[in-house]
């Protein structure tokens, strides 16, 4: 465990909690531009988290412990990750669990703790919601492992320090085309697995299309912080995830109080700027039907497959 | 005399004693003495088993026991962790057996006297060092379970039907492996292992890729493997729980363990290792069967039917891990075959140690509901706190989630195809090079479809309301059987959190089976030796934990208010809810079923019943829906019918006319005099 590993340890987490609901704050707010309308502000997440923190706990009849560890569970397991995954600084606190399968897996962890608290509900929206998180994540789970997979086999290992390490030291990488098929395979993943569109649209609450939202329907007050809270901390890690694993500049990798700073504004920009993208990107898109769905996962699944084959034949 | 052989023998002791404790017993008496029998039984194996594996030798020639061959028995690493697996599957069954038996009418005395002796022969055939050993032995497994299997035969006729299906099929496995070692037996012109060990990496590549293939179809019909696997999601249901926990968790396992112990040791003698096609072919077979049991299990709403299913999954899983094993050891390297195998064994202890557990809770359930189907129950959580917390336990492990067991096997797995990458540059690279990223796509492919089977499983048949009277009367079970339980809950808790407890023997096997050095070290983290790799499970929860803790104190601080107040459920203003709203296991997976049209071809039909006033009116909906097995459809069906029209021409043969059988005799003698004469 190194100095770094520590500074990274508390300032990753700290840096995703705060700044992940600004994060969506600004993609509602380019969103709302780009559409001509004057936007709430980039803290408005920040207000309604504040809101419903101080409101009273409402436990729906019917329900049982699994409904009300789930939020609990979905923050643990993206606080988790936050603190291991390489966002400001290469090493990590806890090596051993810095690894891609084990940060999959987490983040997946969280989303069945979701389902199942949707299923707890006994509600058809819930059921609805859980049926169809877990269709989309029995799709996604793969794709993200293939293109892991890619990732990970020139580095030897799957330890996300150092894949981000080797990248650092070798930037001509970053354009092979190993990296550019696993990464275009990644971005749709990751829009499947944050409920953004065309997979999922998070701002509807339409019972016939919605999904994320469907499983949380029934929480309210703090549980409901909660649960928002997480699922922008998941949609900045991923979207830190992604940031790193291909454009790792400006992470730390001394534990100089300056490194650490530009570390942590590096990170910010790089998320900032891929938010701001992808909310762009969605003023232009319609959600797709459900049942398209598995058609666009299932494309992402062969570019990861092609990066794979890529990494042998053109190593 | 070692450890090992006197665990062994003090277990052949145990076991005969209370098969005949259940003939001499009376009824009320019977469970317990076979059950705790039985469990000590296990114990004893067990012990035998980690003895084995830790360097406890046994050697032992009985040559009067059986004519001709005679018995000989001895202990190895590898057969020691199929027998401590095995051992302490039996552990766990014969405790929950006692209450089990007692309340589910398998409590015949046939039956009671033949459970300990399925465990007895499982136990033996990992030990068994000749050839006549080994296939008495495999036999009387076979035997016992299949009068296991319908135990229950008064419940209906689909328990005969599977122990039909089960008994053709396994002995047509039987006659594979027969015929598979004995060519090898007769070539190396004695039927102990050692002898044939010798001989076997001087087979000419023909024949030794004949006995291979031969072989492995037998075993792979035990283990559940595509195409073979039709009587397993027919036959594991249909049986007693504590006996399906048996067959998935133990007696699958021997499967894998023919072929690694044919394919790997004797054939291979740890050298060699065979030819690269030998495991491709495993490799391939082990990915396919993988990727459709977990495809089969999402769907099914049978919740038993669904274990078995994802038996075949984890087979093929454990069989890509042997066949990568093999494809290393054949290109000469040792480190990533050792590492390979340890990771396929370590599945092989995992899986035993859930699906133990989850068969276990699935029996409690059929116990206290009356129901197998997923559609028929949920609710359980209130009536039955514990089977809800055991089944919950082995679905996380089985889901390959952390904090969960297959998890750390699956990362091992994961681990060991992604180094065989870059290394594919020597012999056998383009082979290594398109078989590892599909593997690796397969294996993926699999975790996530096990996430959505498992999240059905429990979401649907534990949580939610109760969709029948049965689930909503359901009460906990007894002491007993949660004991049994608990042994296997606590078998997969020590394996998720620390799971480098065991893998110092299964290195030590799968060392012994490929010749290969450690390639696993540490204490408290899983560090691979010779590449890079390290996993601590017991960190990550350990930090999992922490984050929770944190989570709930932050709140607690956060929170401005400390009320709280229930509420009903949204129910979009139409009046209370009943269990007909709720999402079932088959409306759940339906995406998943439309998503894999093309690989299932599910039958579905859809009658509407119209008013007599309006056809605008829906009086009712009538939905059916069957995934039918498409192998089954495409292979078997075929056969079984071909068969059949034989049979029914031979039927015409047969009139029962006296005259008409003396005519054939009389034709065949005259026939067999000319064809003598002209032969001559």
């Amino acid at each position: 465990m190194s100095g770094l590993g520590i500074v990274g340890a508390v300032v990753q987490p700290v840096v995703v909690v705060v700044g992940s609901p600004v994060l969506v704050g600004v993609m509602r707010q380019v969103r709302a531009r780009l559409e001509g309308r004057a936007g709430a502000g980039i803290l408005q997440p920040w207000r309604d988290l504040r809101k419903l923190f101080g409101k009273e706990r409402i436990t729906p009849r019917g329900t049982s412990e699994v409904f009300r560890v789930a939020p609990l569970v979905v923050m643990a397991t993206t606080l988790v990750v936050a603190v291991v995954a390489p966002f400001v600084t290469t090493d990590s606190a806890i090596d051993p669990v810095s690894d891609l399968f084990a940060v999959v897996a987490l983040l997946a962890l969280g989303a069945v703790a979701l389902a199942l608290a949707g299923l707890d509900t006994s509600t058809a929206f819930g059921g609805m919601g859980a049926s169809r998180e877990m269709t989309i994540l029995a799709l996604v789970e793969p794709t993200l492992l293939v293109s892991i997979f890619a990732l990970s086999v020139r580095v030897g290992s799957t330890n996300l320090g150092a894949i981000v390490s080797s990248t650092l030291h070798d930037p001509a990488r970053v354009i092979s085309p190993v990296s550019l098929l696993a990464a275009v395979a990644l971005v749709v993943v990751i829009v499947a697995e944050t409920g953004r569109l065309p997979v999922d649209n998070p701002s509807t609450h339409l019972e016939l299309t919605m999904v994320h939202e469907a499983m949380v329907l029934e929480y309210a007050g703090p549980d409901l912080a909660l649960v928002e809270l997480a699922s922008a901390m998941r949609l900045s890690v991923f979207l830190g995830l992604l940031a790193n694993l291909f454009l790792p500049w400006g992470v730390a990798t001394s534990a100089a109080p300056l490194a650490v700073l530009v570390g942590v504004l590096a990170l910010v920009v790089k998320v900032a700027l891929l938010g701001a993208l992808l909310a762009a990107g969605e003023v232009f898109l319609a959600k797709l039907r459900l049942f398209r769905v598995p058609e666009l996962l299932a494309g992402s699944f062969v570019l990861a497959l092609l990066a794979v084959a890529a990494s042998f034949f053109l190593a | 005399m070692s450890v090992a052989a006197v665990a062994l023998g003090a277990a052949g002791v145990l076991a005969v004693l209370s098969s005949l404790a259940a003939i001499v017993l009376s009824a009320p008496l019977r469970p317990a003495a076979v059950g705790m029998g039985t469990a000590l039984t296990g114990l004893a194996g067990a012990v035998s088993g980690v003895d084995a594996v830790l360097g406890g030798s046994m050697s032992v020639a009985l040559p009067g026991v059986l004519p001709l061959a005679g018995v000989s028995l001895a202990l190895d690493p590898l057969g020691g962790l199929f027998i401590a697996v095995t051992g302490g599957v039996a552990l766990a069954a014969g405790i929950y057996g006692i209450s089990y038996s007692r309340s589910h009418g398998a409590n015949g005395r046939g039956v009671q006297a033949v459970f300990p002796l399925f465990v007895l022969a499982m136990l033996l055939v990992p030990a068994a060092s000749s050839v006549g050993t080994f296939l008495v032995c495999w036999e009387l497994m076979a035997l016992t379970s299949l009068l296991l299997v319908v135990a229950e035969h008064r419940r209906g006729p689909e328990v005969a039907r599977a122990g039909r299906w089960y008994v053709v099929m396994t002995h047509l496995g039987f006659v594979a492996v027969l015929i598979g070692l004995l060519v090898f037996a007769a070539r190396a012109g004695d039927d102990s292992f050692r002898a044939m060990r010798e001989v076997g990496r001087h087979l000419s590549p023909g024949l030794a890729g004949l006995v291979f293939v031969v072989t492995s179809v037998g075993f792979a019909s035990k283990a559940g493997i595509l195409p073979l696997h039709a009587w397993l999601p027919r036959a594991h249901p249909e049986a007693p729980s504590h006996v399906s926990a048996l067959m998935s968790a133990a007696m699958v396992n021997l499967g894998v363990y023919g072929i690694v112990r044919v394919g790997l040791d004797l054939l291979g003698s740890g050298a060699g290792a065979g030819a690269g096609w030998w495991w491709s072919l495993v490799l391939g077979l082990g990915a396919v069967s993988a990727v459709y049991g977990i495809l089969q299990a999402a769907m099914d709403t049978d919740l038993k039917r669904l274990l078995g299913q994802s038996t075949t999954e984890n087979m093929g899983l454990v069989l890509v891990g042997v066949g990568a094993a093999g494809l290393f050891a054949t290109s000469g390297n040792r480190v990533l075959a050792g590492l390979a195998l340890a990771a396929a064994l370590l599945h092989v202890v995992n899986h035993a140690a859930f699906k133990t557990l989850l068969f276990l809770a699935a029996g409690s359930v059929l116990r206290a509901t009356g129901t197998r189907d997923l559609d028929a129950l949920g609710g359980l959580r209130s009536g039955m706190p514990w089977t809800t917390g055991a089944f919950g336990l082995g679905a996380l492990a089985a889901s390959a989630l952390p904090p969960g067991t297959a998890f750390v096997s699956e990362w091992l797995l994961l681990q060991a195809l992604i180094h065989g990458l870059p290394t594919a540059g020597g012999s056998g690279g383009t082979t290594a090079a398109i078989a590892m990223p599909l593997a690796v796509a397969a294996v993926a492919l699999t975790a996530g479809l096990a996430v959505a089977t498992f999240v059905k499983a429990f979401g649907i048949g534990f949580l939610a309301k109760p969709r029948s009277a049965g689930a909503e009367h359901a009460r906990e079970s007894p002491p007993g059987m949660l004991a049994g339980m608990g042994v296997a809950g606590v078998a997969c808790v020590v394996l998720a959190v620390l799971p480098t407890v065991v893998l110092s023997g299964v290195e030590a096997a799968a060392g012994a089976a490929v010749g290969g050095a450690e390639a696993v070290s540490g204490a408290l983290t899983v560090r691979l030796v010779g590449v890079t790799g390290e996993l601590s499970p017991l960190m990550l929860t350990l930090a999992l934990l922490a984050a929770l803790v944190m989570v709930v104190g932050a709140v607690r601080v956060v929170a401005a208010r400390r009320t709280a107040r229930t509420a009903r459920l949204w129910d979009c203003g139409g009046g209370p809810m009943s269990a007909r709203m709720e999402y079932t296991a088959t409306s759940f997976a339906e995406p998943l079923q439309r998503v894999f049209d093309d690989v299932l071809r599910p039958e579905q039909d859809v009658d509407v019943t119209h008013h007599e006033e309006s056809r605008y009116l829906v009086r009712a909906v009538e939905y059916r829906r069957k995934v039918p097995d498409r192998i089954e459809r495409r292979l078997y069906e075929p056969v079984l019918a071909a068969v059949a029209t034989w049979g029914r021409a031979g039927r015409r043969l047969a009139t029962g006319s006296v005259h008409r059988y003396l005519g054939y005799g009389f034709y065949t003698v005259c026939s067999l005099l000319i064809l003598l004469a002209v032969t001559r």
